[in-house]
Parts: structure tokens; C-alpha cells; sequence
């Protein structure tokens, strides 16, 4: 299995001089198994490059997973240039929004109005199939098999774990791992704390031993404190993560759009010497567009 | 309640309850939370586990099918944590949108009164399943089942005023229960109506048969029937403004679980004051300044 980050980036796109490193592009990555199935995750502005590159490979047959649908995880979609050429098949799956009561298509509908967007979704030229996904549910295509999961995140957001050929790779998208609302003093807070230690070790199990885990770090822990509940986590949190299921590799993603390339190094660096981990624990590399992983 | 008359009940009840106001109180309260950026998400839930419409509607959506979830959820701080806080927040917010359930209405049911009873029956409920202790008895169902069983008094009240309004002068005239004289005129009664809605949305299967079987005698007796069945004995004078309250005799449908008898349950769950008192306070409605 093959990956590649074409946008590493969080919240909104950040190009300039000071993110020409590790990229500007908001969440993209491209997963292709061994039999060559082509798994997008996510459709930040990273999806525009990519899709570039797909012109000398049509007809494509894209699976697209949506983590959730904040824009910097959608908004690159109208610019997924295999829509607009006939014989593309793209296959669109996320999750069911249960304020809006919509299905995965919003994230198309929404955008591709006329006041957004000056082409409809009815124009596009590829074959369009949209797939709800159901909190759990697991969908297999080719050589691959992919699994959903639920995070917590300000809206339905799904972790994928992509698995082929016996390798495995999971996405966190958006995450914050869960918090007590409670303070320890509180009535609730025991039994709060018991409910989000369940949902943490079904997360644990999730992953376990996965070869290569994705995960949002966009704070550390000195910042964290004044961004709880804004849905993120944080480089310790992802490590300590990664040590306590015995992943083989991190990589550290959705990084801070004010950060700068050395300000990056710099935390990355930092949270490295505050967690230091045992022999033999995962590898942890920060994510950067363009980085190829083989696993 | 066979064949179609069901049905169009079910219908009409779930068409009802989409558009159906929360209480002034927590809708007061829900939309100054959420004006301030930083709202704490245990004052929000807080709010929302007082108010039966609010809980009613986060746990109809958490248990719908197109969540899915593995497990039937029965709490509004266990919905904080597969939806999420701003989830939670934004359904509050659409409840609060459809405005205040007045206190009074054409049924002439008083919305105030039911709450308190509902709130208080709830504390202590949840009072006496921590009392027996034991892992298998969730506190937190017990405090559901409290505040959800009379529901259907609120749904008849919204749909089915003037049948509703009958009834409850049917029971008054000739001193029979409020649930027989539903069943006379509306054909079902608030107990049967409150399952329904609950076992619509697939709640835990022990809360639809307690709510269902709160007025059936010689059902099996479980922790959470039984502190239902007495916290609603408890509370049953607390619809009143003063509080002549039986607190004597026998508790209901034979159980002994808590002790002998009322008097003797009341006296080991010590002062019930603060549960009643704050439950009247929640209750009480605020003037918009």
C-alpha cells in the first residue's frame, strides 16, 4: 500500500514563504493498494494537485472518504477535475449529518450552488455514486477493505482505517480525544470519565497495531488548555496514542495554519524530548506534502 | 389501542412531538448558554437533563437509525459523548426554536406542576437505585424513566386537548385514576402513549416497558420499576402547592426493596427537600426582562 499527503494543513490554506516545507493545502491523502485501488481521503485544496496528476491516468476510479465536513475537508472537491470528464467513476462516502438531515451529498449540493460555484453538480460528466456511510459500517472494494469509525469532533467525523493485502493505515480526520465535562468534584463526573474511557479503548482497539497511523496533532500541550472543545489533539496525545497500540509508524497532520515551517520543527521537536518513547516504539514523522509512505 | 386507531395515534403523536416547545426555563436558559462562545458543555447539559421535551428529542435522535449506534443510549451526558457538545448544543437550539410550552393550554393541564413532578420523581428515583447499590443498576435510567414516564400527560395535553380535558375532569368527578379516564375517552392512556414514543425511537428496551407499565400492577419488579413506582408515589403530593403529602401505608405494587413501608423509605433517603425545592425552582417561570 502506497500513501501520499497532498495537504497536511488544518482550518484554512496557509501558503506563503513560511509554509513552503510542509505545504499550505488543507487535508488530502491518497492511498493506493497494492492492485492498484485508488482511495482518496478527504478533499481540502491538496485534492486539486492530486487530481492533476490523475489527468494522465483517466478514466479513473476514485473512492473519496470524508472525514467530516468542515471546509477544510471538502472545499477542494468542486476542483476534482476526473467530475468533469465522461468515463471517471468517483464514489463518494462520509457520514449521515443529523442536524441537516443530509446524506454524504451535501458536501456536492452545498458547494455547488450558484452562488458558489459557477458549474451544478448535474453538470459534471463522471459517474457520480454517493455512499452514506452508517457509524461502523465497513465497505470493501478490490484488493481493499475499509472501516469507519466515530471521533469527536464538532460534527460526524469518521476515522478510516484502510486495510489490503495485510497492511493497514488509519486516518483520524478531525479528533479530540474525549474529555470530562465534569469537574472531579461534580456528581456526573465518574461516571462521565467511565463512558469515555470505554469510547477510548474501542478506538484503541480500532487501531491496534495498525502500520501507519494518521493523526490530528494541531496543538501542543501548552495549548491545548484554551482550545479544549475546539475538536483537535495534540502531538503528546497522538504519541502516547501511537506507543499504547503498537503502531509502526505516526504521522503527525493538520498542522496549526499560523504555524511556520521552523515554528513546526520547533514543537514537533519539543514534544519529541517531553515524550520520549521506548526502544522499538513507532517511528513518528510530522506530515508534508509530498511525503510518500510504503508500508 | 389495536388496529388503525393506533396508527393514526402514533402518527399524530410523532407528528406532534417534532414541533413540540421545550419548558420556559431551560429554553431561557439554552439561549443565554449558547449566546456566550465559551458556555461550559456541563452547565448546557445541565439544562437539558432537566427538561423532559429537550431529553426527549436528543434521545430520540442519538437512538435513530441513521446514527446506528452499537448500544441504545439512555442519558443526555452519554449523547455528549457520541454526538459532541456542538451537536447537542445545535439540536437544544432547535427545540428552543419552537418556542415556550405555556402553562396553560386548552387541556387546562398544568405544564408547571408536571414538570415539578417530573423533576422530583426523577431526583429521587435516581436516589433509590443508588441506594441499593449494585453495578447492574444505572442510576442514570432510573432519572430518565422519572422524568419521561408521565410524557404522554404532556403529548395529550398538545394533541388531544379537549379529549384530554375531559379526562382529567372525568378522573377529578368520580375519584378514579387519571390513566382510567384516558383510556375511556382517548381510547389509550399517557403510560401506553409515553411507550410508544420511546419504542418508536429505540430507546433501551427496560425503559419502554417501565414507562409502559408504571399504572400495571403484578409486573415483574425490578430495581427500576420499583424506584420508579415509589419516587412517583413520593412525589405524587408535590403536584400540589402545599405538600399533604401520604407518606404512609404500604409502598406500591408490593415492593420491598427499599424498606416496608413509605414511612421508613422517606426516612432513610433523608431530606428530599433539596430535590423538591430545586425541582420548583426549575419549574418556576422567569419574565423575560
Amino acid at each position: 500500500m502506497k500513501i501520499r499527503f497532498w495537504g497536511v494543513r488544518g482550518s484554512i490554506p496557509s501558503p506563503g514563504p513560511k509554509t513552503v516545507r510542509y505545504g499550505g493545502n488543507t487535508t488530502c491523502i491518497e492511498v493506493r493498494s497494492d492492485a492498484g485501488e485508488l482511495i482518496i481521503i478527504d478533499a481540502g485544496t491538496g485534492i486539486a494537485a492530486l487530481s492533476q496528476n490523475l489527468l494522465a491516468e483517466m478514466p479513473v476510479n476514485a473512492h473519496v472518504f470524508i472525514t467530516h465536513t468542515h471546509w477544510d475537508h471538502i472545499h477542494g472537491l468542486p476542483f476534482f477535475l476526473p467530475f468533469f470528464v465522461p468515463g471517471n467513476k468517483v464514489k463518494l462516502y462520509g457520514a449521515f449529518d443529523l442536524i441537516t438531515g443530509q446524506g454524504v451529498q451535501q458536501v456536492m449540493e452545498v458547494q455547488m450552488q450558484y452562488s458558489y460555484f459557477p458549474i451544478r453538480e448535474a453538470e459534471l460528466r463522471a459517474a457520480i455514486d454517493y455512499h452514506t456511510l452508517e457509524i461502523g459500517e465497513s465497505v470493501e472494494f478490490g484488493d481493499v477493505l475499509v472501516k469507519s469509525t466515530l471521533m469527536n469532533h464538532p460534527v460526524t467525523d469518521f476515522g478510516y482505517r484502510v486495510e489490503s493485502n495485510g497492511k493497514s493505515m488509519f486516518f483520524s480526520g478531525d479528533h479530540e480525544p474525549w474529555y470530562n465535562i465534569y469537574d472531579p468534584e461534580d456528581e456526573g463526573y465518574a461516571e462521565f470519565q467511565e463512558m469515555i474511557d470505554l469510547k477510548q479503548s474501542v478506538l484503541d482497539d480500532f487501531v491496534r497495531e495498525v502500520d501507519l497511523l494518521v493523526i490530528d496533532c494541531s496543538y501542543t500541550t501548552a495549548e491545548y488548555p484554551s482550545k479544549r472543545g475546539w475538536g483537535h489533539g495534540t502531538f503528546a496525545g497522538a504519541m502516547a496514542l501511537a506507543r499504547r497500540v503498537g503502531a509502526k509508524k505516526l504521522v503527525c497532520t493538520h498542522h496549526e495554519p499560523t504555524r511556520s515551517d521552523d515554528e513546526l520543527e520547533r514543537v514537533f521537536a519539543e514534544a519529541l524530548e517531553q515524550q520520549p518513547g521506548a526502544d522499538g516504539g513507532p517511528e513518528i514523522v510530522l506530515s508534508r506534502e509530498g511525503l510518500e509512505i510504503e508500508i | 389501542m389495536v388496529g388503525t386507531q393506533s396508527t393514526d395515534i402514533e402518527r399524530k403523536i410523532g407528528f406532534a412531538i417534532e414541533r413540540m416547545p421545550a419548558f420556559p426555563r431551560s429554553v431561557q436558559r439554552v439561549l443565554e448558554l449558547t449566546r456566550d462562545i465559551n458556555c461550559r458543555p456541563k452547565d448546557l447539559v445541565g439544562v437539558i437533563e432537566k427538561d423532559p421535551v429537550m431529553t426527549m428529542r436528543i434521545l430520540k435522535v442519538i437512538n435513530s437509525a441513521y446514527y446506528a449506534l452499537p448500544t441504545r443510549i439512555a442519558s443526555v451526558s452519554q449523547s455528549v459523548v457520541y454526538l459532541g457538545i456542538n451537536t447537542i448544543k445545535s439540536l437544544s437550539l432547535s427545540v428552543a426554536a419552537a418556542g415556550m410550552l405555556p402553562n396553560s393550554n386548552l387541556a387546562g393541564f398544568d405544564t408547571r406542576r408536571y414538570l415539578i413532578h417530573s423533576l422530583a420523581t426523577a431526583g429521587v428515583a435516581r436516589q433509590l437505585c443508588m441506594s441499593v447499590g449494585h453495578e447492574d443498576n444505572d442510576a442514570g435510567d432510573s432519572y430518565v424513566v422519572g422524568l419521561l414516564h408521565d410524557f404522554g400527560k404532556v403529548v395529550f395535553s398538545q394533541s388531544f386537548a379537549a379529549d384530554f380535558r375531559k379526562a382529567l375532569a372525568l378522573s377529578a368527578e368520580e375519584g378514579i385514576p387519571l390513566h382510567e379516564a384516558e383510556r375511556r375517552l382517548i381510547g389509550i392512556d399517557h403510560a401506553q402513549v409515553g411507550a410508544m414514543l420511546v419504542a418508536k425511537w429505540t430507546f433501551p428496551a427496560a425503559i419502554v416497558e417501565c414507562i409502559r407499565d408504571h399504572h400495571t400492577s403484578g409486573v415483574a419488579s425490578s430495581v427500576l420499576r420499583d424506584s420508579l413506582l415509589v419516587a412517583d408515589q413520593i412525589c405524587r403530593g408535590l403536584t400540589k402547592e402545599d405538600i399533604p403529602v401520604d407518606w404512609e401505608g404500604r409502598s406500591p405494587d408490593g415492593t420491598t426493596r427499599f424498606g416496608d413501608n413509605m414511612a421508613s423509605i422517606i426516612d432513610k433517603l433523608g431530606n428530599l427537600k433539596k430535590i423538591i425545592d430545586e425541582a420548583r425552582d426549575f419549574a418556576q417561570v422567569e419574565h423575560s426582562k
